[in-house]
C-alpha cells in the first residue's frame, strides 16, 4: 500500500516538475529570450536574496547564541576547566567577530554588484598592500591565539603538582568502565588482560604487592580540591574518558597507558545548588516529566567518546565529588584486592 | 593564418596520430569502454551521482533514529529489514549507516565524484590537449572506481552487515570480528573496495599530473593555466603522495584481520577470548590514516575551490583577484596539509610537545585559507555579478568555507580540542567546511559545465530554486550541530536518551532532521533538472557564459580529439574580464595581445 502511494507521490511529483519547467521556458519565451540567461531582474531578485540571506544567517546566528547558551555546559567543574573556559571564550569571539565581519561583506557585494547591462565590471586584477594586509593581520591574530592556547595546553597538559595526586586507574572495556584506586600506597599495582580470571575481572598481578590494597570500584568518588592523575587502560577496542564537566578528554588504547590529570574544585552538591544548575535541571526534569520519565538529579559523568561498538552510545560512570571526609568514608567501604581475591 | 604551419609543427605527435585516427564507435567503445576523457569524465559524474543518492539518503535514515530515538518507523523497516525490527534501527545499523554515509561522501562522491568528473573533463580542454596522457589509463582508473563502487554497495547486504567502525576504520574495532558485526565480511568488503579505489585514484591522478606538465598547448605557460588547473594539478599531487599511505595501512590491517600479524594489535581480551596478539599499536594505524586523511580534506576541498575560481571570475566578469596568491596559496594549502595530520589525535596521549607542534601548523593554513577567502570577496567587488546557478554555489561556497574554516580554529588548538574532540562541535566543522563547500563546488561546476558535458543548457530557474533550498537547509541542519556539541554531545551515538543531561538537546535534533528531510528532497529538483536537461534543455551556444577559457572554443558536439583543426594557441590569462581597451566584457585566451597592450 504505501509503495502505491511512494509510487504516485513520486509520478506527481515528476509532473509537476515537468509542468513548472515549461512554465519557465514559455515565460522567458514570451520575453524573447532563452530560459537559461540570466536577465537583469534575476541578477536583482538574487541579489536581493543574498543580501536577505546574510541577515538572516547573522540574526539566526545571534538567535542561537541567546537562545541556545544556557543549554550548553554548565560551569567547569575542574582547576584548569576555568583557564579551558576563558580560552575558549576569547577564541570564539574572535571567530564570532571574523564571522559577523566577513559573512555580511560577502553578501553586500553579491547584492550591491549585482549585474545589469549597462554596467561594465571594473578590471581589478590585484593589490600586493591589501594582500599583504590580509595576510599579516589573520597572521598576527593567530600567532597571539597559538601562544595562548599552547600555554593553556601545556599547563593542563604537564601540571605541576604541590600535592601528590591521587592515583586512579580508568579501565574501559565493551560497554563498561571500571575503576582502580592505587591505595594506601597511592601505587597500582601491575596488571595486564592477560591476566584476567574469574573475579579477577581486569587483570590485576595478584604476585605484586603494590597491588594488594588497590581497590576496584564501579564509580568514581573524588575529594575535592586533591589533584587526581588518572591512568587509563582498556580491555579491546579504543575507548575513549570523556568527563565533558571536567573539560578533560584521554583516550583509551589497548596494549598502552595513558594519562591525563586534573584537580576536581567544585563538590557535586555545589554544583546542584548552583542557580544555573537549578534552572538547567528545571528544564530538564520538565521535559522528562511531560514524557514520563523519573526525574533527573544533576550529576558528573564519565562518557565513552570514541567508537567501540553497538552500545558505544550507553557507556557511562558516575562521578562523585564530595569533600575529603565523605571520601575517605566511601573508599574505606571498598574492598581491597586482597580481600576480594 | 601565417602562424600555422608553425602552430601545427609545435602540435604534439599525439595529435598526428590522431588524424588517422578515424575510426567507428560502437555502443561499448562510445559509453562504456571509452577512453575518451569527456565520456569518461561523465561516467565519474553518473557513479558519483549514484553514490551521492545513496549516502544522502542514508543521512535522513539516521537522522530520523536521531531526532527520534527508538521510535517505530515503517520506512525504516522497509529499506533495512531485519536491521530495524518493527521499524526501530539497530545500533549496530546506526553505526553502519553513519560509517557507509561518510565513506560514500568523502571518497566516492567528493573525491572520484568531483575530482574525477572535473579534472578529466577539464584538464586536457583547459591545457589545450587532444586527450589525457594516457587515455586507456584513464578508462582503467574509471573501471577501477566503478568495481570499487559495486564493492560497496554489495557490502550493504552482507549477512552480518556493512563496515560500522565509522569512516576511520580504527582498530582494533574494525581489524576484529568479535568487536562487532560490521568488522567481519562488511569489513573485509570495505578494504576490497578502498584498495581498488585507491589503485583507481592513483592511476587517475598520475595521468592528471602528467598531463598538465607536458601536454599544455602552445603560449599555456604554467602562469596562464587557468586556476581550476593548478588545482586539479595540486590535488593530484596530494593524491599520489597521500593515498599509497592509505593503502600501506589498509593492508597492515588485512593482515592483522587474516594472517595473524600484530601491527595494530596487543593485549587484547575481546568477547571474552584472549587473543594472542601482542605489541602493535593501533596509534600506528591512527597515525598512517590521517597521513591521508588530513590531505584528502584538500584533495577533497581544492577542486571545489578551483573551480569555484573560475565561476566567481566569469560571473563577476571580473579577473580573479591576486592569481598569484591564490596558486601560492593552493601550494601553500598542499604543503601544510602534509604536516598537521596530528590534530586529530591531540587526545591520544601522544607527546604533549607534540600536540604544540601540530597546533602550530595547523593554525598556520588558516593564513592561505584567508588569503583565499578575501581574495574571491575582492573578485565580486565592483564586479558586474550575473547571477548563475553556477555563481550561488559558488558565492555559497565561499560563505561555507568562512564559516567552517573560523571553527577549525577552535579544534585546531590542542587545548581547546580537549572537550570538543569527537563532538558534534566537529561534525558541524567538518561538514561545514569541507562537505558542504565541496558539494557547493561540484554542484557549480556541474551547473557551469553542463553545457560542455552534454550540449544542452540546465533550467536555470530550476536551479536557483534548487540553490536556495540547498542553502538554507544545509546551514539549518549543521550550524546547530555547533551547539549540541559544545554541550558535550559525542558524534556517533546511537541515541542520546541515555543521558537526562542531553534531554534539552532533543529539540534541536528534530530542528537538524527536519533541515536534513528538506534538504535531500531539495536535491530532487536537481537530479530532475540534471537528467531533463540531458535530452531535452535547451542546445548550447558554444560559449554559453561568455567565458575566455579554451574550452569553450571546442565545438558543442564532442569529437575526439577535441578540435578538428589545430589546437588552439594561447596568447594570454584566462582572467581578462571587462579588460578596458577591448569592446567586449571577455577575452577568450586564444586573442592575441594587441599592440602595446599590456598582459596583465
Ligand atoms: C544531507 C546531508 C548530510 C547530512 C544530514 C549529514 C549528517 C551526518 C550526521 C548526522 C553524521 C553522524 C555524525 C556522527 O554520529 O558522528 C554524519 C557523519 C558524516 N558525514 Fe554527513 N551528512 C550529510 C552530508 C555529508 C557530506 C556532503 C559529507 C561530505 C564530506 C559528509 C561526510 C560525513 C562524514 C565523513 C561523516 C563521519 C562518519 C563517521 O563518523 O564515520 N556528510 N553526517
Ligand atoms: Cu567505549
Ligand atoms: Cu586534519
Amino acid at each position: 500500500m504505501s509503495g502505491i502511494m511512494t509510487l504516485i507521490v513520486l509520478v506527481l511529483a515528476v509532473l509537476t516538475a515537468l509542468q513548472l519547467i515549461r512554465i519557465f521556458e514559455l515565460s522567458s519565451k514570451a520575453r524573447q529570450t532563452a530560459e537559461y540567461e540570466v536577465t537583469d531582474r534575476d541578477n536583482n531578485n538574487q541579489g536581493w536574496l543574498m543580501l536577505l540571506f546574510g541577515i538572516g544567517l547573522i540574526v539566526s546566528l545571534f538567535w542561537m547564541l541567546y537562545e541556545w547558551s544556557p543549554i550548553m555546559l554548565p560551569k567547569p567543574a575542574s582547576a584548569h576547566g576555568t583557564e579551558y573556559d576563558d580560552l575558549m571564550t576569547i577564541s570564539m569571539i574572535v571567530i564570532i567577530t571574523m564571522f559577523v565581519l566577513v559573512q555580511p561583506i560577502l553578501f553586500y557585494f553579491a547584492w550591491k554588484y549585482r549585474g545589469s547591462k549597462d554596467r561594465k565590471a571594473t578590471y581589478y586584477e590585484h593589490n600586493n598592500r591589501l594582500e599583504f594586509i590580509w595576510t599579516i593581520v589573520p597572521a598576527v591574530v593567530l600567532a597571539v591565539l597559538i601562544i595562548y592556547g599552547m600555554t593553556t595546553w601545556s599547563n593542563v597538559m604537564n601540571p605541576k603538582n604541590e600535592q601528590e595526586p591521587l592515583v586512579i586507574e580508568l579501565y574501559a572495556q565493551q560497554f563498561k568502565w571500571t575503576a582502580r584506586y592505587a591505595g594506601q600506597d597511592n601505587q597500582l599495582g601491575y596488571a595486564n588482560v592477560r591476566l584476567i580470571k574469574d573475579a579477577n575481572v581486569i587483570g590485576v598481578d595478584t604476585l605484586d604487592t603494590k597491588g594488594s590494597d588497590d581497590k576496584i570500584t564501579t564509580e568514581i568518588h573524588l575529594p575535592v580540591g586533591r589533584p587526581v592523575l588518572f591512568k587509563f587502560r582498556s580491555q579491546d577496542v579504543i575507548h575513549s574518558a570523556y568527563f565533558p564537566h571536567f573539560r578533560a578528554q584521554m583516550n583509551c588504547v589497548p596494549g598502552m597507558t595513558t594519562l591525563f590529570q586534573f584537580t576536581p574544585t567544585v563538590t557535586t552538591a555545589e554544583m546542584r545548588q548552583d542557580a544555573e544548575v537549578q534552572a538547567k535541571v528545571a528544564r530538564i526534569n520538565q521535559i522528562r516529566t511531560e514524557k514520563g520519565l523519573e526525574a533527573y538529579a544533576y550529576d558528573y559523568l564519565l562518557l565513552c567518546n570514541k567508537i567501540c561498538g553497538s552500545a558505544h552510545y550507553n557507556m557511562q560512570m558516575n562521578i562523585v565529588v564530595e569533600s575529603e571526609e565523605e571520601y575517605a568514608k566511601w573508599l574505606a567501604e571498598q574492598k581491597t584486592v586482597a580481600e576480594t581475591l | 593564418m601565417a602562424d600555422h604551419a608553425h602552430d601545427h609543427a609545435h602540435d604534439h605527435a599525439h595529435d598526428d596520430h590522431h588524424d588517422h585516427e578515424h575510426h567507428v564507435d560502437n555502443f561499448w567503445t562510445k559509453y562504456v569502454f571509452s577512453i575518451d576523457h569527456k565520456m569518461i569524465a561523465k561516467q565519474f559524474l553518473i557513479t558519483g551521482m549514484f553514490m551521492g543518492i545513496i549516502g544522502v539518503f542514508m543521512s535522513m535514515l539516521f537522522r530520523l533514529q536521531l531526532a527520534w530515538p527508538g521510535e517505530s518507523f515503517p520506512i525504516l523497516e522497509t529499506f533495512l529489514g531485519k536491521w530495524a525490527p518493527d521499524g526501530v534501527m539497530d545500533p549496530n545499523m546506526y553505526l553502519a549507516l553513519v560509517t557507509i554515509h561518510g565513506t560514500i561522501m568523502v571518497f566516492f562522491v567528493l573525491t572520484a565524484g568531483l575530482s574525477g568528473t572535473f579534472s578529466n573533463l577539464l584538464i586536457p580542454l583547459q591545457v589545450g590537449a587532444r586527450d589525457m596522457a594516457s587515455g586507456f589509463l584513464n578508462m582503467i582508473s574509471y573501471w577501477f572506481f566503478a568495481a570499487s563502487s559495486v564493492v560497496m554497495v554489495v557490502s550493504l547486504f552482507v549477512e552480518t552487515g556493512p563496515a560500522s567502525g565509522g569512516w576511520t576504520v580504527y582498530p582494533p574495532l574494525s581489524a576484529l570480528p568479535q568487536a562487532m558485526p560490521g568488522s567481519g565480511a562488511g569489513m573485509t568488503l570495505w578494504l576490497v573496495s578502498m584498495t581498488l579505489f585507491i589503485a583507481g585514484s592513483l592511476i587517475g591522478s598520475l595521468n592528471y599530473i602528467v598531463t598538465v606538465i607536458n601536454l599544455r598547448t602552445k603560449g599555456m605557460s604554467m602562469t596562464r593555466l587557468p586556476l581550476t588547473i593548478w588545482a586539479f594539478l595540486v590535488t593530484a599531487i596530494l593524491g599520489v603522495l597521500s593515498f599509497p599511505v592509505l593503502l600501506s595501512a589498509a593492508l597492515l590491517l588485512v593482515f592483522d584481520r587474516s594472517m595473524g600479524t600484530s601491527f595494530y594489535l596487543s593485549d587484547i581480551m575481546v568477547a571474552g577470548e584472549m587473543l594472542t596478539n601482542q605489541g602493535g599499536s593501533p596509534i600506528l594505524f591512527e597515525h598512517l590514516f590521517w597521513f591521508l586523511g588530513h590531505p584528502e580534506v584538500y584533495i577533497i576541498l581544492l577542486p571545489a575551490l578551483g573551480i569555484t575560481s573560475e565561476v566567481i571570475a566569469t560571473n563577476s566578469r571580473k579577473p580573479i583577484f591576486g592569481y598569484r596568491a591564490m596558486v601560492g596559496s593552493i601550494l601553500a594549502i598542499a604543503f601544510l596539509s602534509f604536516i598537521v595530520w596530528g590534530h586529530h589525535m591531540f587526545v591520544t596521549g601522544m607527546n604533549p610537545f607534540l600536540g604544540s607542534v601540530f597546533t602550530f601548523t595547523t593554525l598556520l593554513i588558516a593564513i592561505p585559507s584567508a588569503v583565499k577567502a578575501f581574495n574571491y570577496i575582492t573578485t565580486l567587488w565592483k564586479g558586474n555579478i550575473r547571477f548563475t546557478p553556477a555563481m550561488l554555489f559558488s558565492i555559497g561556497l565561499v560563505s561555507t568555507f568562512v564559516a567552517g574554516g573560523l571553527t577549525g580554529i577552535i579544534l585546531g588548538d590542542s587545548a581547546l580540542d580537549i572537550n570538543v574532540h569527537d563532538t558534534y562541535f566537529v561534525v558541524a566543522h567538518f561538514h561545514i567546511v569541507m562537505g558542504l563547500s565541496a558539494i557547493f563546488g561540484m554542484f557549480a561546476g556541474v551547473y557551469h559545465w553542463f553545457p560542455k558535458m552534454y550540449g544542452r543548457m540546465m533550467n536555470k530557474s530550476m536551479g536557483y530554486l534548487h540553490f536556495w533550498l540547498t542553502f538554507v537547509s544545509a546551514y539549518g541542519v549543521f550550524f546547530p550541530m555547533h551547539f549540541t556539541g559544545l554541550a558535550g554531545l559525542p558524534r556517533r551515538y546511537y541515541s542520546n536518551a541515555e543521558f537526562p543531561i542531553f534531554d534539552e538537546l532533543q529539540d534541536i535534533n528534530v530542528i537538524i532532521t527536519m533541515f536534513a528531510i528538506g534538504g535531500g528532497i531539495a536535491q530532487l529538483i536537481f537530479i530532475f533538472n540534471f537528467f531533463y536537461s540531458m535530452w531535452r534543455g535547451p542546445k548550447a551556444p558554444q560559449n554559453p557564459w561568455k567565458s575566455n577559457t579554451l574550452e569553450w572554443t571546442a565545438p558543442v558536439e564532442h569529437i575526439h580529439g577535441n578540435w578538428p583543426g589545430a589546437i588552439p594557441e594561447v596568447h594570454r590569462w584566462a582572467y581578462d574580464y571587462s579588460k578596458p581597451g577591448h569592446e567586449e566584457d571577455f577575452v577568450p585566451q586564444t586573442t592575441p595581445l594587441k599592440d602595446g597592450e599590456h598582459a596583465h
